[in-house]
């Protein structure tokens, strides 16, 4: 198992698990299968930023990835 | 629209008003109006406060119809913060108000013969100009109060709080939003200087007996105009999450993607940030009985505004945006949303730009004015500015003139204008836009933010230089069209990604006009402006030269992603050659 800070935001917020800031997944878990587990409409993403880099659902996470999940969103 | 309003407030026995035809600024409207006149009139070698400097307001080409999100007022003068050209934008009822009084625009021109203060009233009935010294070093919220009992009824304000009257450099000018309450802001480039150079505090605009613009074709108008707003209500930006969370959700994407300009922009990210995202501001709005989703103009429909009470559910401010949350939150290492709400406040009273202001108050705390995350100090770092003291007066005039006279050497500007919520950095697309546009720093002028960040209108890596001078010059040419049209700019994030919905937009303008107009035709009026422009700063001295980024952003690396800025300055000198 490994250990990434998972963070959903905006409308995904409800489905954040506890202990997200140190949540463990397994090695290689891809984005797609991690928020899938934890009931996110795959429809509902729209940005994943992995330690502050945008990565597709594909992504294999690592142990100590900062990840950040997002519906669409804009402002400015 | 068919008339300009001109005021020489030089005349003899106090400002006189004259209305005259569109003439050779038939056609024009919102940025394309007072880029025109400003281009065509002022000097460009002129003192930005003195008698040949123009202040023109104008209303957009589809203000005052029926045509949604279409209450866009434009502000252009020779800027005082930049030397060069600006328009300023704002929302609020004023774009609407006038347009349907018949003005294409206003025009103050000349210079004041002694230091008493006129406000300016425009109804149906025509044009009275009164001398009223009582509002003198008023705050926005003031005058507006004072309006209110001498006026009464049902009005629009344009106003200028202590900072323009002090003619500071980050003064705005102040519009009133749907229920009287001055919040909305023509912010950039020391407009509300330049209206305080004039001796105007106010101009009040009521359309009552006025009716709404009509279409040239009623059919084709409105079957384009429902396309439209189906267009905005589809897309999730402008339909979902604008509405829900304003435009301060971006506080954690920027900060997610290591982009957000921290303690003057000496960091990527901010370990507060939480504290004062979109999604804990409308929660707190919320729970204080304010409003998450409200919107700033009649005929708006993505309603990105809100309303901010105090800990006691009193009517504080509208939500603060993201820039200002940014600017007087993250930039200082400002973590808590009271004290940028109560700064949010001051600087809408007080009448200045709270980008600018953010941003002045990073630099005078990287000088040791005050600690990084001292909220009390900053708040009375901009009460000076407000009381206009010796130190407030250095603040007021922006960041490049607080950074040198402290001796600061990382002062985040171009062309004198400070740089918004997005460090250049981490999003290459935006600096590019910061270099180049003709306003001086400014995010609006070309929101590669879009594609380099959110995945609207495609998708161009922010950490790399390839891509961004192309996506930087077509978001810059459609935004000033969209300014010119007076549409909100947030119509970008739908008609980026739905070509129907960019086709409505045209037909719009079509079915109002009566004249056919094309997709090309758009791109045409966006280049005019931009060529406009650009021909008043280079006959204001401006080169190749202002269209960089300071040395810092070159040189110091930026966390998380520890990266600098690397769009060549060859590459750069290519944006405007379409």
């Amino acid at each position: 198992m490994i250990k990434i800070d998972l963070n959903f935001f905006a409308t995904l917020s409800e489905y954040l698990p506890e202990k997200n800031d140190c949540y463990e997944v397994f090695e290689d878990l891809s984005v797609e299968k991690l928020i899938t587990d934890l009931g996110v409409p795959l429809d509902t993403v729209k940005l994943i930023f992995i330690n502050g880099k945008r990565e597709k659902l594909s992504y294999q996470l690592k142990n100590g990835d900062r990840v950040g999940i997002f519906p669409p969103v804009g402002g400015g | 629209m068919d008339k300009i309003l001109r005021i020489d407030v030089g005349a003899q026995g106090g400002p006189k008003a004259v209305e005259t035809g569109l003439g050779d600024y038939k056609g024009l409207g919102g940025r394309a109006m007072t880029s025109g006149i400003i281009s065509k009139e002022v000097p460009p070698l002129c003192h930005p406060l003195g008698e040949d400097n123009k202040l023109v307001i104008a209303p957009g080409l589809l203000s005052g119809s029926a045509a949604a999100m279409s209450g866009r007022l434009s502000v252009g003068c020779k800027s005082p913060l930049t030397g060069g050209i600006k328009e300023a934008n704002s929302g609020g009822q004023g774009s609407q108000v006038l347009a349907r009084l018949g003005y294409a625009a206003i025009v103050l021109e000349g210079k004041p013969s002694d230091d008493t203060l006129y406000k300016v009233i425009i109804n149906q009935d025509g044009v009275k100009i009164e001398a009223d010294n009582s509002l003198k070093m008023l705050g926005n919220y003031d005058v507006v109060s004072k309006i209110k009992e001498t006026y009464g009824g049902k009005f629009s304000s344009l106003s200028i709080g202590p900072a323009g009257e002090m003619k500071l450099s980050a003064a705005t000018i102040a519009v009133t939003d749907m229920e009287q309450r001055p919040t909305r802001h023509a912010g950039r480039g020391g407009v509300g200087a330049v209206m305080g150079s004039k001796g105007i505090k106010a101009i009040i605009l009521d359309d009552a007996g006025c009716k709404i613009r009509k279409p040239k074709d009623p059919d084709k108008f409105k079957a384009a105009n429902k396309e439209f707003v189906a267009g905005i209500k589809k897309h999730p930006v402008s339909g979902e999450g604008l509405p829900a969370f304003g435009t301060n959700v971006l506080t954690n994407v920027l900060n997610e993607a290591g982009g957000y300009p921290t303690n003057n922009f000496s960091s990527g990210r901010f370990e507060g940030a939480s504290n004062i995202s979109g999604e804990t501001l409308a929660e707190l709005e919320t729970a204080r009985g304010g409003k998450a989703t409200h919107g700033c103009h009649t005929g708006c429909v993505i309603q990105c505004s809100g309303t901010f009470n105090d800990k006691d559910g009193k009517f504080l401010t509208k939500q603060p945006e993201y820039e200002t949350v940014w600017a007087h939150g993250g930039n200082c290492g400002i973590d808590d949303i009271d004290a940028i709400a109560q700064i949010d406040r001051l600087d809408d009273d007080f009448g200045l730009d709270t980008i600018e202001m953010g941003a002045t108050i990073g630099v005078a705390m990287e000088a040791g004015l005050a600690e990084f995350g001292d909220a009390q100090a900053a708040i009375n770092l901009v009460k000076e500015a407000g009381k206009g003291t010796p130190l407030g007066r250095i603040l007021g005039n922006g960041a490049e003139v607080t950074g040198k006279v402290f001796g600061v050497e990382r002062i985040p500007v171009v062309k004198s204008q400070a740089m918004p919520a997005y460090d250049p950095r981490a999003v290459q697309g935006i600096g590019v836009t910061y270099a180049t546009t003709t306003q001086g720093a400014d995010h609006t002028a070309g929101y590669a933010v879009a594609t380099n960040i959110l995945g609207v209108g495609g998708d161009v890596d922010p950490l790399k230089p390839e891509g961004q001078i192309e996506l930087s010059r077509n978001l810059q040419i459609a935004t000033a069209a969209i300014d010119a049209a007076g549409m909100c700019l947030f119509i970008a994030f739908p008609i980026l990604d739905q070509p129907e919905t960019f086709q409505a937009l045209v037909d719009i303008l079509s079915g109002f006009s009566g004249e056919p107009v094309t997709a090309d035709d758009v791109s045409a009026l966006g280049k005019s402006v931009l060529k406009t422009e650009r021909d008043f700063n280079t006959r204001a001295g401006f080169t190749s030269k202002d269209d960089r980024l300071p040395e810092y952003f070159r040189k110091e690396k930026l966390a998380p992603h520890n990266v600098t800025f690397t769009v060549s300055d060859e590459d750069l000198d290519q944006v405007f050659n379409w």
